[in-house]
C-alpha cells in the first residue's frame, strides 16, 4: 500500500529524514518510535503533503501513486488520514461544519455523489458513538479551548469520518487518560481492516498494547535504525534508546 | 493649498448652480466658506495622510462641466435581495420620486425631499440640520454647499418603522464623469425604531466623485440600525460624512460592509449625548486590486453610564490599501463609560498594506476601555490541517478568511439583510481571494 524508498526531506537548511525505506502493507499495523527530535513528526508531515518541508530525494508511493506530487487535499482523498500530534485551533470553524465540507470534497474526488444533510447527520451519529464524543465539543469552534484529551478523541473522529486507507496517528496517546487510550484504541480497532493500514507515531508501550503492532521501528536521526516485531517496543520500554544510538555509533 | 487645488476649488465654485447661493441659503454660503478655508487635503493633512482622495480629484475629474439628471433607469439588477423595504433612489445625486416606493409608511412617518417639504416640516428641517454634523472635514463642508437634494426622514414618538428603508444611489458613469452630493437628515423620536440601508452603484467605467452626509438623531430610548454596503466596482471614489447623535437609552447599530471601489473614505461619527446608551459599529472590509478603503471613526462619550463597541475587520489582497483610525473621547462627566474597540486585519499579499491607529482620549477617571489592533497572514498552519482533511486550497483559505469575517455581522439583526450580507461575503472570498 505505502512504500517509501530513501526518502530525504529538509527544512530551510535543516536536513531532517536522511533515507527513510518503510514497506507498508493493507491489513498492517506499523509502530513508530525513536527519541524526541528524530523525525516522526516530519515523516508523517511529509506524507500528508506539508509544503514546509522540501522533499530532497526519493520516492513514496501509495497504491501505486506517486503521491510526492499530489496536494495535501489530494492525497487526503486518496485516502491518507494524519492525526496530529499538536491539532490546530481554528476560531469560527467548528468540527461539524468543516467535516461536512471534508466529506463531500472527499466523495467529489472519488467520483461520489455528495452526502445530503440527513446522511451526513447519521453518520457523525455513528461515529460520535464510537469515539464517545459529545456533539457539543464538535459544534464548537475546533480545538479552541479543548482538554488535550478532547483535541486527540477529535482527531480520531474524523478519521473514523473520512474513513482512510492509511491512518499516521502522531503521538494520538499523549494527553489521553487511561479511559480515553481505550476508547480512541478501540476506535483505531475496530475501523481496522484487512484494506486498511495504521501507523502509530508513539513513545509509549501502554498504547500498544491496546493497538497491537505487526512492526515496530525505531527513528533515529532521520533514519529507520531498526526495525522488529512488538517485542521491540517492549524492550525499548524496559531498556531506553542508549543501546540502539550505541549499536547505530558503532555501525 | 497646492495651485492644482486652489484650481479645482475655483472651477467648482464657478460651476456650481448660482440658485444654491441665493439669499435664504446661508447654510450655504457658510459652508461654502468655510471649504475656501480649510481647503482640500493633501498628503500632509493628518486626517488624510493615507488617502490622496484630492490627487485623483485632480487627476480624474473635470470641473467645467455638470453633472446630468437622469429620468429613469433599470434598478432592478442593483437591488439587494433583503425582503421588502420602503426605498428612496438617487440618480446622479438628485431624488428619483419615480423609482422611489414609500407607500405604507407608518401613520406620520415623514420622508421628503427638503424642497418638497411642507413649511412646517421645512422649519422643522432647518432647526436641524447642520446642528450634529460640526466638523473640520472639507468634504462635509463641500457636501453642505454643494448637495442638490437632501432627504428628511422623521420618525414621530413610539412609532416602529416595520420595514427597513433602503436609500439606494445610482450614478449612470457610461458617458461621462458623475460628481453628485447627497444628503439624509434623520430624526427618530423618542421610543421609535428605524432600520436604514444604504447602498450605491454605478454603471459604467467614468469616474464617479460622490459625497455623503448623513445626520441621525437618536432620542431617548429610541433605535435606529444602519448598515452601509460599499459594492460598486466602478471607478468610484467617495466620501462619507456619518453623524450620529443619540440621547438617553438610545441604541444605535451600524455596520459598513466595503467590497470594491477606488477610494472609499468613511468618516463616522457616533455621538452619545446620553446615559444608558449603548452602540455599536462594525465594519467590515475585503478588498483586492487596487482599492484602498479608509474607516475613520469617532465615538464620543458625553455622558457617564454608556456602552460603544467597535469591531473592523479587514482582508487585503493584490496592492489594495486599508485605512483605520478610531478615536474613542472619553469626557470628564462621562464616568462609567465601558468603550471597547477592535481592528483587525489580514494581508493576502506583500503589496497590500494596512495603515491603523487607535487614539484613546479619555478624561474620566472612572471608566472601562480597551482596543487591540492586530495585522497578519493567513494562519499556515490551520490552512494546511484542512487541506489534510480533504478539503482544496482555494476553499481551505475561504473558509478560513470567513471564519475570521464573520463575526462582525453579529451586529445586523435583520435575517434577510444578514443573509444577504453572508453572501456577499462568503461570494467575495470564494471568487477573489
Ligand atoms: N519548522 C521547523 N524548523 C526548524 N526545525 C524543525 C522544524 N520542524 C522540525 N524541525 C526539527 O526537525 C527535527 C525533527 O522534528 P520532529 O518534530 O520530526 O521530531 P519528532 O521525532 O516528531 O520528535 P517528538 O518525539 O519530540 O515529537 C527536530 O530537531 C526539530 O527541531
Ligand atoms: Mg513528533
Amino acid at each position: 500500500m505505502l512504500s517509501i524508498k530513501n526518502l530525504q526531506a529538509r527544512i530551510g537548511e535543516k536536513e531532517i529524514l536522511k533515507g527513510i525505506n518503510l514497506e507498508v502493507n493493507a491489513g498492517e499495523v506499523h509502530a513508530i518510535m525513536g527519541p524526541n527530535g528524530s523525525g516522526k513528526s516530519t515523516l508523517a508531515s511529509v506524507l500528508a503533503g506539508r509544503e514546509d518541508y522540501e522533499v530532497t530525494g526519493g520516492e513514496v508511493e501509495f497504491n501505486g501513486k506517486n503521491i510526492l506530487e499530489l496536494e495535501p487535499s489530494d492525497r487526503a482523498a486518496e485516502g491518507i488520514f494524519l492525526a496530529f500530534q499538536y491539532p490546530v485551533e481554528i476560531p469560527g470553524v467548528s468540527t461539524i461544519n468543516f467535516m461536512k465540507t471534508a466529506v463531500n470534497k472527499i466523495r467529489q474526488y472519488r467520483g461520489q455523489s455528495p452526502l445530503d444533510a440527513v446522511a451526513f447527520l447519521q453518520l457523525m451519529k455513528e461515529k460520535m458513538k464510537l469515539v464517545e464524543i459529545d456533539q457539543s465539543l464538535l459544534s464548537r469552534s475546533l480545538n479552541e479551548g479543548f482538554s488535550g484529551g478532547e483535541k486527540k478523541r477529535n482527531e480520531i473522529f474524523q478519521m473514523a469520518m473520512l474513513e482512510p486507507k492509511l491512518s499516521i496517528l502522531d503521538e494520538t496517546d499523549s494527553g489521553l487518560d487511561i479511559d480515553a487510550l481505550k476508547i480512541v484504541a478501540n476506535g483505531v480497532n475496530s475501523l481496522r481492516s484487512k484494506n486498511n493500514a495504521t501507523i502509530v507515531v508513539t513513545h509509549y508501550q501502554r498504547l500498544l498494547d491496546y493497538i497491537v503492532p505487526d512492526f515496530v521501528h525505531v527513528l533515529y536521526k532521520g533514519k529507520i535504525v531498526k526495525s522488529g516485531t512488538k517485542e521491540l517496543a517492549k524492550e525499548l520500554e524496559a531498556k531506553g534508546y542508549d543501546w540502539i544510538k550505541n549499536e547505530v555509533a558503532l555501525a | 493649498m497646492t495651485t492644482a487645488t486652489e484650481s479645482i476649488l475655483k472651477q467648482i465654485l464657478e460651476s456650481s448652480t448660482p440658485a444654491y447661493f441665493e439669499a435664504g441659503n446661508e447654510g450655504r454660503k457658510k459652508a461654502l466658506a468655510q471649504l475656501s478655508e480649510i481647503g482640500l487635503p493633501t498628503s500632509k493633512s493628518e486626517e488624510y495622510r493615507f488617502t490622496p482622495i484630492t490627487k485623483a480629484l485632480e487627476k480624474k475629474f473635470t470641473w467645467t462641466s455638470s453633472t446630468p439628471a437622469l429620468s429613469t433607469i433599470s434598478i432592478d439588477s442593483f437591488l439587494p435581495a433583503i425582503g421588502d423595504t420602503h426605498r428612496i433612489v438617487f440618480l446622479n445625486g438628485r431624488f428619483s420620486k419615480n423609482l422611489s416606493q414609500l407607500e405604507g409608511l407608518e401613520p406620520n412617518v415623514v420622508v421628503s425631499t427638503f424642497d418638497a417639504a411642507d413649511s412646517k416640516t421645512k422649519s422643522v428641517i432647518q432647526s436641524l440640520l447642520g446642528t450634529i454634523s460640526k466638523t473640520g472635514d472639507a468634504f462635509a463642508a463641500m457636501n453642505s454647499a454643494f448637495y442638490l437634494e437632501g432627504i428628511f426622514i422623521h420618525v414621530p414618538a413610539n412609532t416602529q418603522v416595520s420595514k427597513p428603508i433602503l436609500v439606494l444611489h445610482l450614478n449612470d458613469a457610461q458617458e461621462k464623469q458623475v460628481i453628485a452630493h447627497t444628503r439624509l437628515l434623520v430624526s427618530i423620536e423618542k421610543g421609535s425604531s428605524l432600520s436604514i440601508i444604504e447602498k450605491s452603484d454605478s454603471l459604467g467605467t467614468e469616474p464617479c466623485f460622490h459625497t455623503f452626509m448623513e445626520e441621525m438623531m437618536v432620542a431617548e430610548n429610541a433605535t435606529l440600525d444602519y448598515c452601509k454596503i460599499q459594492n460598486d466596482a466602478g471607478a468610484v471614489h467617495q466620501v462619507s460624512n456619518t453623524f450620529i447623535a443619540q440621547a438617553d437609552s438610545s441604541r444605535v447599530n451600524t455596520f459598513t460592509l466595503t467590497l470594491n471601489g477606488q477610494i472609499i473614505r468613511n468618516n463616522l461619527n457616533i455621538q452619545i449625548n446620553g446615559e444608558q446608551c449603548e452602540s455599536h459599529f462594525n465594519g467590515l472590509y475585503l478588498v483586492n486590486g487596487n482599492t484602498l478603503v479608509d474607516n475613520h471613526t469617532v465615538v464620543d462619550h458625553q455622558k457617564p453610564n454608556s456602552f460603544s463597541n467597535e469591531m473592523y475587520k479587514g482582508i487585503m489582497d493584490d496592492q489594495s490599501k486599508g485605512v483605520f483610525n478610531g478615536k474613542i473621547y472619553v469626557r470628564p462627566h462621562a464616568q462609567k463609560t465601558n468603550a471597547f474597540q477592535s481592528n483587525r486585519n489580514i494581508l493576502m499579499s506583500e503589496n497590500a498594506t494596512i495603515n491603523t491607529k487607535p487614539q484613546l482620549e479619555i478624561w474620566a477617571d472612572d471608566v472601562k476601555c480597551s482596543h487591540g489592533c492586530t495585522t497578519g497572514q493567513l494562519d499556515e498552519e490551520a490552512l494546511f490541517y484542512l487541506q489534510a482533511r480533504g478539503i482544496p486550497h482555494a476553499s481551505a483559505k475561504a473558509m478560513l478568511l470567513y471564519a475570521f469575517a464573520l463575526d462582525v455581522l453579529s451586529v445586523v439583526k435583520n435575517e434577510n439583510l444578514k443573509a444577504y450580507l453572508d453572501q456577499l461575503i462568503s461570494e467575495r472570498l470564494h471568487k477573489n481571494f
